[in-house]
């Protein structure tokens, strides 16, 4: 590939020009360019309709005042309930996604044994990223709503509501699970065997290459994963529908301690408030559905950005030259 | 350090029981997606025997039969089950349909684009760009359309004509196919263009190189030898691609019209402003009927068609991924 790109300067004369093509090859090659700065248009144009309308109607106190009942959008305050419910679902969803993550991860690269077994987890795992969120929702209301879990969430006379913080903070962990896995087989497959030989041939276990070499140097895949995860955890709308409950407020639960009573409670976040803020949802507030989608966007291009410094960092650093 | 290690990596700590605690997680993992899957199967049963083959079929107004199911759970009657699906199926498999034919043609060509002919900014821009595309949630999207596609075409795309003409039907007012899918495209296309890049990165240049000294250009070469050997990672884009669209829920719910409506392809180029519902929207719509024990089993066996199809996609698309790396193209 590096011959085709011309990879140095002074290559580049040795690149076959276009001239000498044949007029449908010329035209094919314009559809790429066509369609190569179409989608940056579209982004660009994501990205500046959103930066305007959010500048536009975006207030400062909208972040911190909760949303009220009113007939005006001068009435119903912000979306700050929203905005903590975001940080509580990602901060819940990913701190159970990682660990599993990696530790399914390491199973994978380091132990599987049974090989029928190391099969099945990867084809579970490819499995649960085609599940679409809205069955697994589905499947959360069955789990969270059972007696035996009514714990996690308001319950009243023996009916268990098993809509709460817990419950959509659970399912939306197997949302970032996948691309976690993914990521850290990557990392830990991209490290050298003579490094795992090394370290056993100083006399430490398995274990203790693991947790003190291979996830170590590993750490740009595992945040990379980490990062992933939480995009689309905060992206995800369906989960937070189905089972953070219909509400635009925190709804904590009575005579249960302080973090508890908030998690154990319904919420909302932000993409659920820009769904019900929408022309087409229920609330049907454009500007406040603008201002929250901006916000929203801020936070996903943060993390695009670092996914970035943490790639770049990586690749400057390099990892392992052979 | 040296003093710790015998406490921290002891025999608390030892290969064998690490390995055991890290398997019985896995099996724990698998365990639940046998779970889900079994309970999701269980909970549509109800909804499935009742109605047989039929419930794929068409017959009368879907919208209707929603309500009636829930209505019959929530009043103390009978249970009513009669559901005929047909109109949310083929909506789905419209939209779906659509933007994944759309998606495969754009994504190719980006896709070689950024592999082979861009020039090195270029490739720099398109890289994040496809990169933020991909991770844009699926609710702004949806909001995008609703504020800007939907009136455009309700306003600038459908003729007063037009919607004369199905008034007595179904109204047209921009909330549509074509805008459900053309939405839909830009959120799967950077799927496709992912896959589709790694696999021509991964060709062997030494095939192309042989092309290239036999006098082939470098567009035929591209074409030719680097996107027929990289056909596994086509096809495992494409049906991951598919997975995703099919379970696209949100998005859709906001913008294909949420009308029970089959959009009938005789009807003429009309139909592609025609609103519909696919399934997985049906039931972010339905939600609060699952109260309902009849509605309850219904929306679970809308999810379990869903489940079945996307997992077939998606364990295809493992597959696909598998075949790639016997080549040693991945």
């Amino acid at each position: 590939m590096l011959l085709l790109k011309g990879g140095n300067k002074e290559d580049k004369g040795a690149v076959e020009g276009t001239a000498t093509w044949a007029l449908t090859d010329r035209i094919g090659l314009a559809i790429c360019w066509g369609l190569g700065l179409l989608f940056c248009a579209i982004a660009v144009a994501i990205v500046v309709y959103l930066l305007v309308q959010g500048i536009k109607f975006l207030r400062p106190e909208m972040l911190w005042t909760p949303a009220a009942a009113g007939f005006s959008e001068g009435e119903t305050g912000g979306f700050s309930d929203a905005l903590f419910g975001t940080l509580i679902v990602a901060v819940m969803g990913i701190s159970l996604a990682l660990p599993t993550g990696i530790a399914i991860a390491v199973w994978l690269v380091e132990c599987g044994r049974p090989a029928p077994l190391a099969r099945l987890t990867e084809m579970t795992i490819e499995a649960i990223a085609g599940i679409p969120s809205i069955v697994l929702a589905l499947f959360g209301t069955v789990i969270f709503s059972s007696t035996a879990l009514g714990f996690l969430s308001r319950s009243s006379e023996g009916v268990v509501f098993g809509r709460s913080f817990f419950a959509a903070g659970t399912m939306l962990s197997l949302v970032a699970l996948p691309l976690i896995v993914a990521s850290v087989r990557e990392g830990l497959n991209s490290i050298p065997r003579h490094v795992r030989e090394a370290s056993y041939a100083v006399g430490k276990t398995k274990a203790a290459t693991t947790r003190r070499i291979l996830l170590p140097t590993c750490r740009p895949q595992v945040a990379t994963g980490a990062m992933l995860g939480l995009g689309r955890i905060i992206g995800d709308t369906a989960i937070i529908v189905v089972l953070l409950g219909a509400t635009q407020n925190f709804a904590p639960v009575e005579g249960v301690g302080f973090p508890m009573n908030y998690l154990r409670g319904a919420g909302t976040t932000l993409t659920n408030f820009v769904y019900e803020a929408s022309p087409t949802g229920n609330l049907n507030q454009p500007q406040k559905a603008y201002a929250a989608a901006f916000v929203l966007l801020l936070m996903v291009l943060a993390l695009n950005a670092a996914v970035d410094v943490v790639h770049r960092r990586a690749r400057k650093v390099g990892t392992w030259s052979h | 350090m040296e003093e710790q290690f015998p406490q921290e990596y002891g025999p608390k700590w030892s290969d064998q029981r690490v390995e055991r605690m890290l398997g019985v997680l896995v099996c724990g993992v698998v365990g639940l997606l046998l779970a889900l899957i079994v309970t999701v199967f269980v909970r549509a049963w109800p909804s499935f025997s009742h109605n047989g083959l039929a419930w794929f079929g068409p017959g009368g107004n879907v919208d209707d039969q929603l309500n009636a199911i829930f209505l019959s759970g929530q009043n103390g009657l009978e249970y009513v089950y009669t559901f005929h699906g047909w109109p949310l199926i083929w909506s789905t498999i419209l939209i779906t349909g659509g933007a994944v034919l759309i998606s495969l043609f754009c994504a190719l060509f980006v896709a070689v684009f950024i592999v082979e002919f861009a020039p090195e900014w270029m490739s720099n821009v398109l890289q994040p760009v496809i990169r933020f595309l991909a991770s844009v949630p699926s609710v702004i999207y949806g909001l995008i359309g609703v504020v800007v596609l939907v009136p455009f075409i309700g306003n600038h795309l459908v003729t007063e004509p037009q919607k004369a003409s199905v008034a007595g039907v179904i109204s047209l007012t921009g909330y549509s196919l074509m805008a459900a899918t053309l939405v839909l495209t830009v959120m799967i296309a950077p799927l496709m263009v992912s896959i589709f890049s790694d696999g021509l990165r991964a060709v062997k240049p030494g095939w192309l190189e042989g092309s290239l000294a036999l006098g082939v250009n470098r567009w035929r070469t591209t074409w030719k030898i680097g996107v027929r050997s990289a056909r596994p990672a086509i096809v495992a884009g494409t049906v991951l691609a598919t997975a995703r669209a099919i379970g696209e829920a949100v998005m859709l719910a906001m913008i294909s019209g949420s009308v029970g409506f089959a959009p009938n392809p005789a009807d003429g180029l009309i139909f592609i402003y025609e609103p519909s519902r696919p399934l997985a929207p049906t039931i972010v719509k339905n939600i609060d009927q699952l109260s309902s024990p009849p509605a309850n089993a219904t929306l679970f066996a809308i999810a379990a068609v869903l489940l079945f199809s996307a997992a077939t996609f998606s364990i295809t698309g493992y597959f696909a991924r598998r075949a790639m790396q016997k080549y040693g193209t991945a």
